[in-house]
């Protein structure tokens, strides 16, 4: 079985969030940068069907040569070879459709990516892909199994969960708990410097949509306190004063 | 031109986020001069349908098909499409839902159409067509032009009020052709609690963390929240030990949340827990550690055992 991966390179989940050039640019002075953590779910999903059914795992990424160190991650944590296509990822149609030109030429089994990037938060890169290759898919996916040619998964609903089958190709978004992340050993790490990272150059499209500007949410009031002694206060201000009951 | 905007539905009614998705829709198409069409697909009840004509809109396109009454991602983005088209639609608006964050990527290519998920407020149309939403999971946001003839936007859950004007509409039945690979999704099992107030739906959310100790003591928050008409959630870890359900886990890999009220019990708010949260108009803190990072996102907060300060809330909110 063959399958992509599409990894984003975001800020660990624990960043301050900041921007420079006027608001225009994300400020990247003390981040540091991860694998999307949806990303890695669908990526060690991915090894672990390699594991179960033989066949190879690619992971793609859109971004500048900076997101290589998070390439090489994935390539530790065991994918066996990887693509970087050489720009910026402006938007989400602009990713998936560097992501379809690879895709139409290479005929994966199986695409895999992460619910939602955590930097940009669309979750259409996935849809955007599947359409535009006219195969289906699903998201958010929660667990993926495969027999033979049929995908059998779980996909999380408000309130419950569903069980949906489609046969492959196919795309899927991916969350918890679809696998356990994956610790790279020592062994992955020095096989990830040698593993073919193969950089490719963009394809031109239509820009249909442009990020203007950043701004941060306004700063948070104090926090008003309530003694313990007394809690049925609280319900007095949310009703009086927050006006929120 | 017009605007149209999707209603998805939830047990034969009319989901509120549909209804602050019109109210979203009409106030755009007023500012354009354009009228707006309501679609809906699948089991809904008659009046159900006429009543979203109070929220403005005068037509609602109602889509029948037997094989449309589950959420089918693939079909429902034809069945939209060929709405749009049919209205010759210059925007469609939807309600950011699960359902619909699966649709609405693949509706955007059948459009060609520029697409924003979650905006949080109305379309700046003063010099092109500018929507605000928010990235890096509600730590920021961004401010985005849409430049295609097509326009294709999400709307947040709670940004935008859903406001009756008066009205009704009138129900017409859409019968879009929608090929047969289109159902190569096959659904096989839906599990779903019923009756219960869905949590990212909910107004005010009741949330407990490990601070709890365990399962067997989420009675009193499951109590709290019933009387407040409140949705419960959790924290990862209450989740990752299965204390709860899965769908229940807010935060950056789980649900987020933005209700009126999110009432925290014994969660120490972790960055990325409060990622989930932080679009919330109000939030409270209950937490017996006077440190906890929690407070300083919290509107409200008391210092306090859970176990103490939960019982008397709730003898409190009795009396409501
Ligand atoms: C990539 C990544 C993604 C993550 N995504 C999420 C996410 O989506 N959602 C999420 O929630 N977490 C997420 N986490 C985990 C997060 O970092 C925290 O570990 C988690 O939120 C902590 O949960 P908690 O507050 O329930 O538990 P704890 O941190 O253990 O806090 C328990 C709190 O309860 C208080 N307490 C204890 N006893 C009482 C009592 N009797 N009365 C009142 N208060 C009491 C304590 O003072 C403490 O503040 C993620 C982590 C990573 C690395
Ligand atoms: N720049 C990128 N390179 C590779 N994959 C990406 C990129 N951006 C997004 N993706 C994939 O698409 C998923 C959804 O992203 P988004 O639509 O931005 O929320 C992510 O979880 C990734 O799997």
């Amino acid at each position: 079985m063959k399958i992509l991966v599409c990894i984003t390179n975001v800020p660990d989940t624990t960043s301050k969030i900041s921007f420079t050039d006027n608001n225009t640019k994300f400020n990247t002075t003390g981040v540091q940068f991860i694998i999307g953590p949806y990303d890695e779910y669908a990526l060690s999903r991915a090894i672990e069907l390699k594991e179960a059914n033989g066949g190879s795992v690619t992971v793609l990424n859109v971004g500048e040569a900076d997101t290589e160190p998070t390439i090489r991650k994935a390539l530790a944590i065991g994918a066996d070879d990887a693509i970087r296509i050489n720009a910026f990822p402006k938007d989400a149609q602009f990713v998936a459709a560097q992501i379809v030109a690879v895709a139409k030429t290479e005929n994966y089994d199986l695409i895999l990516m992460g619910r939602e990037s955590i930097d940009f938060n669309g979750g259409l890169v996935h849809g955007l892909v599947a359409e535009a290759l006219g195969i289906p898919s699903v998201s958010p996916v929660m667990k993926l199994d495969i027999e033979g040619n049929l995908a059998k998964m779980a996909r999380e609903i408000e309130g419950g969960k569903e069980y949906v089958e489609a046969t492959l190709p196919l795309v899927a978004g991916c969350q918890e708990p679809i696998a356990e992340w994956k610790i790279p050993n020592m062994r992955g790490i020095m096989s990830a410097r040698t593993k073919p990272l193969k950089v490719v150059e963009p394809t031109a499209t239509e820009s249909l949509i442009n990020m203007l500007a950043y701004e941060l949410p306004p700063a948070k009031g104090a926090c008003k306190m309530i003694d313990a002694s007394t809690p049925e206060k609280l319900f007095e201000l949310l009703k009086n004063e927050a006006k929120v009951l | 031109m017009s605007i149209l905007v999707f209603i998805e539905g939830v047990e034969g009614e009319v989901k509120k986020s549909s209804l602050e998705a019109v109210s979203y829709a009409t106030e755009l198409a007023k500012k354009k001069g354009v009228a707006t069409t309501a679609v809906a697909i699948g089991n809904f009840s008659a009046t159900a349908l006429s009543s979203i004509g109070k929220y403005g809109v005068a037509k609602v396109l109602h889509v029948t098909n037997d094989k449309l009454a589950q959420v089918n991602v693939m079909a429902y983005a034809t069945a939209l499409a060929e709405a749009a088209k049919k209205e010759n639609a210059e925007v469609v608006i939807l309600p950011k839902s699960s359902a619909v964050d699966a649709i609405v990527s693949r509706l955007a290519v059948k459009l060609n159409a520029g697409v924003v998920t979650g905006a949080v407020d109305l379309p700046d149309t003063s010099g092109g067509f500018k929507v605000k939403k928010s990235i890096y999971t509600g730590k920021a946001f961004t401010t985005v032009e849409l430049t295609s003839a097509i326009k294709v936007i999400t709307v947040a859950k709670n940004a935008f009020p859903a406001t009756e004007t008066g009205g009704s509409a009138q129900v017409e039945v859409f019968a879009p052709a929608i090929p047969e690979s289109d159902f190569s999704i096959k659904i096989t099992k839906t599990e779903k609690a019923t009756g219960e107030i869905l949590l990212p739906e909910a107004d005010i959310v009741v949330s407990g963390g490990r601070g709890l100790k365990g399962p067997e003591n989420w009675g009193m928050i499951i109590e709290l929240a019933k009387e407040l008409g409140a949705a419960t959630g959790c924290s990862k870890p209450v989740s990752d030990m299965d204390w709860r359900p899965h769908h229940e886990h807010v935060g950056q890999t789980g649900v987020k949340v933005s209700p009126n009220l999110y009432i925290a019990i014994g969660i120490s708010g972790a960055i990325q827990h409060l990622a989930g949260v932080n679009s919330s108009k109000c939030i409270v803190v209950i937490n017996k550690d006077p440190e906890a990072p929690f407070f300083k996102a919290a509107d409200y907060g008391i210092v306090g055992d859970a176990f103490e300060v939960v019982p008397k809330l709730i003898e409190a909110a009795k009396k409501l």
